[in-house]
């Protein structure tokens, strides 16, 4: 449910006239949820960003996901291809 | 006991029953971005139900789950923060050995540094994602944390589920 309701508060965000960007690891829950931009990272529940300790990999994820920042074509669903 | 496949396998099951489509967002919002990320203040928001250890718990016995939310100073140290995450359907090793995983304010305060982005707001937010009934978080706590963001002159949020 954790992916649901990131969308869910994503959008009310995005509402209030804040740019958003999230990390989904559930594709078909975001295909319908629909949130403003979201970046599909396929690793397992409990991993967004990840591993544990690995600032690397992190740092590339949430680049992945900034980049997305720059899109109007919204709802936007990226996968992070590492 | 139940092994994390068993337990991803009822999650699935449950997730296909589940009338998501009752929450699609429409019209999907887009709001404008006003400035270079590199002059924008960030704000985090997680639904990984992280919380300081003297804030109270999520309230585990809702059982459409607790819409609540805990606000997360920025000046946290990210490893004190306490995972009260009820759902049993994802491995916590991964949060529990590094927060960063999904609450990267140790990232975001590199990338501060590194001139990437601007600022990072001065509070940051946590929900419990595990929410099977939303109409609360829909109608109250998500709108209210927006506008305390808004408030705050946030420009750019940057959300991690768990």
């Amino acid at each position: 449910m954790c992916i649901q309701t990131v969308g869910l508060v994503q959008a009310a965000i995005e509402r209030e006239g804040i740019r958003t960007v999230s990390i989904t690891l559930l594709r078909e829950v975001t295909e319908i949820i629909r949130p403003p931009r979201a970046l599909f990272a396929n690793f397992r529940m409990g991993f967004p960003l990840g591993m544990p300790d690995h600032p690397k990999l992190q740092h590339k994820v949430i680049a992945a996901a900034l980049e997305l920042l720059d899109r109007n074509d919204v709802p936007v669903l990226a996968e992070f291809r590492g | 006991m139940a092994t994390y496949s068993d337990l991803a396998l009822y999650v699935r099951l449950f997730m296909k029953g589940y009338p998501f489509s009752r929450y699609t967002i429409d019209p999907v919002p887009c709001a404008p971005l006003k400035k270079p990320l590199s002059h924008s203040r960030f704000a985090l928001v997680t639904t990984a139900g992280f919380r300081l250890p003297e804030q109270e718990d999520f309230d585990h016995s809702i059982k459409k789950g607790d819409p609540s939310f805990r606000e997360i100073p920025n000046t946290v140290d990210v490893a004190t923060l306490i995972e009260s995450h009820r759902s049993s359907s994802f491995d916590h090793s991964g949060v529990e050995a590094d927060q960063n995983i999904a609450f990267p304010l140790d990232r975001f305060r590199e990338l501060e540094q590194q001139g990437i982005i601007g600022a990072l707001n001065h509070r940051h937010f946590s929900f419990m994602g595990s929410i099977v009934g939303p109409g609360a978080l829909i109608e109250e706590t998500a709108p209210r944390v927006a506008r305390m963001l808004r408030d705050d002159g946030v420009d750019v949020a940057f959300l991690t589920p768990v």
